[in-house]
């Protein structure tokens, strides 16, 4: 094979799995040492810049990267990285003078973002600094997109939202709230050199079933009744509530039922219990509140007796793989099952709308009513306008409108100074290496054996009284430090120098989970079956050394290696070193 | 060495052996040998090949001397007995210990310093008497534990550290082993586990007195360019004269070799040792052959490595003893102690 280039960023980069896997890769194990050592404002700021919603994030993000982490190939679960992001949020101090200043003498350059939610925000964010003027309208009276008016108070309070929020808006927003924008033409005659389209994917799917108009009053789209709920205008609910779907939406519809009235709340949906879109931890949550799941159900009709709801009739399926291998899901042929309700929450999807952008502008759309972009800027078709978050690519979820808003800010800046925007700018590398003395180093090296520690949440009697009340209670210092404990520390990397090695066996002795191997070269696929463990990860790279004096390679599967240090400490000559190897993405203006 | 514990998280593959451990299961405590120390890869090989043969950890017992290397079996195997004897005399204690339990496996681990130097005529009678167990010299041509002194195994000629140079003439440990009447010899190199493991594991199954000579090298005191047991001179002149396939079952094939490549040596348990040859003359089973072919090699500035000789019906020190079959420490009052009238009759009988 080649030896490995170390000097591609990319290449420890990906060993940081979490970071990697966050789409703002957020440097987690930096900011998890830092939670260690208790110092929370520094790790509230690293999480700030990468992230901008730390406090929010740490309370609802996706976290894709804790499926990526390590620690859950080697032990049962990963670290809980998100959660951990909440206790920079809940235990820093002031940080306001930390916030970047904003220039007193503009750039002259004018930015407008339509919707005020996460993406625009985060565009703000990164323009402001700079010396951008920026607009953000949104048809809301504040700040937050649907942070702010869909995701239920129980998981997110209020003050958390118009913290972080505020940190934006004090940087020097214009804001233009309880404006609703009906036609692009009239933002792009104002004249702004750029113009964002942060607007989300506002459109609640419906199901149009038999009896959806006749018992209307009952049935409401998921997303505007929490719409709803948020904003105060509905505050019960009927005792007997369905809730069809089986996404993230249907789990805080159920949830929130629960607090505001319902008795028998049900969630029913379509596929199997597995393939619901719901995360995890939201299904248990659920279902830990006494709401049961059922699946396989596919709704056929709202039955009611003139106009008053009286329930659901579902037809039951099962899965089925055809020759394609796609599943399928087709009638099991027993008799369908009525289910009795006064209230159904329908949340079986989102959908983005946009009939405020005139189709005569050059901003073209594909088939499926999506604006053609382009994947690397972000850029429409017509150049002045970008978009992202969940306008640009579907709903997802904030951390991916964050990112793409970062990735958009970049091209904007780019654009407002004709510069070239598929040069995208380079990541910030530091190296740091790690030793102190012959086996101390100036990173916790330790491995401990803790399992992931459970989040403390509200007593359930409590927690289900009030829509408000915070359902988790986050981890106490204490806690928090166990479980920061639990991170490998990935991004202190294994360094190899080919020239000082004198091939004793020390660290292929020493390796707890047999990652080095000293052996004849080989073509990749075959040299990943022959090594001291197999590495039958192949998402995860090798690293291979240069010819040594015995005309073997070192080869070191990444995979599952705990970055514990072992191997440098008992390598004689050195040749394996710990480094820190620091990566922030560049951010607009830092290329 | 560390002052860390070696974490207890492993490999997500690592697979148990036929009695449920896993290879980590036969580690000891952590190592504190200087880094790089062939004792640790040696400790290493000795995890694997026990592993490998489902060796029982409670089953076996470890004695050592005095030394770096007489430290290591705190390293390795941490459910077994050990025990750490006064300089040069593991070979006493041992055989005491096999007379006493004869079930025991018996592993002598010491150094050049401990069986060469101090240790000399124990090390002598421990083979010529024949006792079971595995014995192996953790050979680095120096005293590592009190900074670097020349052993007896340290070539004429060799230098020092400090730059010394040595002028007494070496003691060849497996040469003298395959005087003595060793019925398993070896050489192995601490740098090379594909040759040591296979080796140790036959020396494990052999049932007479095995006898491993380890070059190990001193990565503090003579790992230098003036030594003949650093890492890059022993690569340079070593002269494997065998790679061991070490076969449990008697109808397990695994490769075929052209004729006359391979020696099998079927072994007392019934189970087979296949020998692919890298020397084509060389017959691992003529005694008197392998100390010649030592000494010719030598004479030219190589080291042979492999398996240098095996007696596959070896006598050891219960037959020559006629000890029973069982265990002393399982026998009753009565039998250990005779009663008078029985005292009576031995004196009786030699009057
Ligand atoms: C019920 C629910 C729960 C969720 N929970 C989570 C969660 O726990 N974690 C997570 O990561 N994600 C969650 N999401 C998804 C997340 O909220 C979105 O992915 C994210 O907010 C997208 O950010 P955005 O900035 O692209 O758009 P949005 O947050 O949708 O913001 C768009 C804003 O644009 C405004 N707007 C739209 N059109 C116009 C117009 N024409 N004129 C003026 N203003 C306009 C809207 O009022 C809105 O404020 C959830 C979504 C829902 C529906
Ligand atoms: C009776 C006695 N004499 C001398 C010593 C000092 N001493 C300790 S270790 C050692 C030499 C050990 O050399 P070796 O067996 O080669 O072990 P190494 O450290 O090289 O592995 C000596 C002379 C001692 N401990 N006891
Ligand atoms: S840091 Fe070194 S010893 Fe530790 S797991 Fe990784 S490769 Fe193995
Ligand atoms: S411990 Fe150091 S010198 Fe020894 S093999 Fe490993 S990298 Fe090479
Ligand atoms: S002094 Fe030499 S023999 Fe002793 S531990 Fe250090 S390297 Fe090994
Ligand atoms: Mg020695």
């Amino acid at each position: 094979m080649k030896p490995t280039d170390i000097r591609n960023p990319d290449y420890f980069h990906k060993v940081v799995d979490c970071q990697w896997a966050c789409p703002a890769h957020t440097p987690v194990p930096e900011y998890i040492r830092l939670i260690a050592a208790g110092r929370y404002d520094d790790a509230y700021m690293i999480n700030w810049e990468s992230n901008v919603f730390p406090g929010i994030l740490g309370r609802t993000c996706d976290r894709p990267c804790e499926p990526a982490c390590r620690r859950g190939r080697v032990e049962e679960q990963p670290v809980a990285i998100c959660r951990l992001k909440r206790v920079a949020a809940d235990y820093k101090g002031a940080i306001g003078e930390r916030l970047p200043k904003t220039p007193g003498k503009k750039n002259g350059k004018r930015v407008a973002c339509i919707g005020g939610g996460p993406a625009s925000l985060t565009v703000a964010r990164d323009l402001l600094p700079l010396g951008y003027s920026v607009t953000v309208v949104d048809g809301a009276r504040q700040g937050g997109g649907m942070i702010r008016s869909q995701i239920p108070k129980f998981r997110l309070p209020e003050a958390v939202i118009d913290e972080e929020v505020g940190y934006i808006l004090g940087m020097g927003v214009e804001t233009r709230f309880g404006v609703w924008v009906n036609s692009l033409k009239e933002i792009l005659v104002e004249g702004y050199d750029a113009v964002f389209v942060g607007t989300g994917a506002p459109r609640g799917r419906e199901a149009n079933l038999p009896g959806r108009q006749e018992a209307a009053a009952h049935i409401h789209i998921g997303i505007d009744w929490l719409a709803s709920v948020a904003f105060g205008h509905v505050t019960k609910i009927s005792k007997r509530v369905i809730v069809l779907g089986g996404g993230n939406t249907a789990m805080d519809c159920c949830r929130s039922s629960k607090r505001l009235g319902g008795e028998d709340v049900r969630v029913v949906v379509r596929s199997g219990f597995d393939e619901m879109k719901a995360s995890p931890w939201e299904k248990e949550d659920a279902m830990h509140e006494g709401i049961p799941i059922h699946n396989f159900l596919v709704p056929k009709e709202f039955t009611h007796d003139k106009g008053c709801l009286t329930g659901v009739l579902f037809e039951k399926v099962r899965a089925e793989v055809d020759a394609k291998g796609r599943r399928n899901l087709v009638p099991t042929g027993e008799p369908d099952v009525h289910m009795e309700c006064d209230e159904v929450l329908v949340a079986i999807g989102q959908e983005n709308a946009f009939p405020w952008i005139e189709r005569d502008l050059g901003l073209q759309f594909d088939d499926l009513g999506m604006p053609v972009l382009n994947q690397a800027t972000l850029q429409s078709t017509l150049p002045r306008v970008f978009f992202g978050g969940d306008s640009a690519l579907g709903p997802k979820n904030i951390i991916t409108a964050v990112a793409q808003a970062h990735d958009a800010a970049i091209s904007i800046d780019k654009f407002c100074r004709s510069e070239d925007l598929l040069q995208r700018p380079a990541p910030h590398v530091k190296v740091l290496s790690q030793k102190m003395g012959i086996h101390e180093w100036s990173y916790d090296n330790g491995i401990t054996m803790d399992l992931r520690h459970r989040v403390p949440t509200q007593e359930i009697k409590k927690a289900l009284s009030s829509i408000k009340t915070e359902f988790e209670l986050g981890f106490d210092p204490q806690l928090a430090l166990a479980e920061a404990q639990r991170c490998f520390n990935c991004d202190v990397q294994t360094v190899f120098a080919d020239k000082a090695c004198i091939e004793c066996d020390g660290c292929v002795d020493i390796c707890p989970v047999d990652c080095i191997t000293f052996t004849a070269d080989g073509e990749e696929r075959e040299l990943r079956g022959r090594l001291t463990a197999p590495a039958l990860n192949a998402s995860q790279d090798l690293y291979v050394s240069g010819l040594l004096k015995t005309g073997r390679i070192m080869v070191k599967d990444e995979d599952v290696c705990l970055h514990c240090g072992m191997c440098a400490e008992r390598c004689p000559t050195g040749a394996w070193d710990m480094q820190k190897i620091l990566i922030n993405v560049a951010h607009a203006g830092q290329g | 060495m560390s002052y860390l514990a070696k974490p207890k998280l492993h490999h997500p593959s690592l697979q148990p052996n036929a009695l449920g451990y896993t290879r980590r299961d036969y580690e000891g405590a952590m190592s504190t040998m200087c880094a790089g120390c062939g004792h640790d890869s040696i400790s290493a090989a000795i995890i694997q090949a026990c592993y490998e043969l489902d060796i029982p950890p409670h089953r076996v017992a470890k004695l050592s001397g005095i030394g770096c290397s007489s430290k290591t079996p705190d390293y390795f195997l941490g459910n077994s007995h050990g025990f750490n004897s006064v300089h040069g005399r593991m070979p006493s204690v041992l055989t005491g210990a096999s007379l006493a339990n004869r079930d025991l496996i018996y592993l002598g681990v010491s150094g050049d310093g401990d069986s060469a130097s101090i240790g000399l005529g124990q090390f002598a009678h421990a083979m010529r008497r024949g006792v079971t167990m595995v014995y192996i010299v953790e050979n680095n041509g120096v005293y590592g534990l009190t900074k670097g002194q020349f052993s007896a195994t340290a070539d004429a000629g060799s230098r020092s550290k400090a730059g010394g140079i040595n002028e007494d003439s070496a003691i060849d440990l497996a040469a003298l082993a395959l005087q003595m009447g060793a019925t398993f010899v070896g050489r192995g190199f601490s740098g090379d586990k594909e040759q040591l493991v296979p080796l140790l594991r036959a020396a494990f199954s052999h049932g007479g007195t095995a006898f491993i000579d380890v070059i190990s090298p001193c990565v503090t005191f003579n790992n230098h360019s003036g030594s003949t047991k650093s890492y890059d001179y022993v690569r340079e002149h070593n002269a494997a004269l065998n790679r061991i396939d070490f076969i449990v079952g008697r109808n397990e094939i695994t490769t075929e070799y052209a004729p006359g490549s391979l020696v099998e040596v079927p072994q007392h348990d019934g189970s087979i040792l296949r020998l692919r040859k890298l020397h084509d003359s060389y017959s691992p089973t003529d005694r008197i052959a392998a100390i010649s072919h030592i000494a010719e090699r030598r004479a030219l500035g190589e080291i042979v490595t492999g398996l240098l000789y095996v007696d596959d019906q070896p006598r050891t020190i219960h037959d020559h003893l006629g000890t029973v079959k069982v265990p002393l420490n399982q026998l009753g009052e009565s039998a250990l102690c005779p009663d008078n009238a029985a005292l009576t009759g031995i004196n009786a009988s030699l009057r």
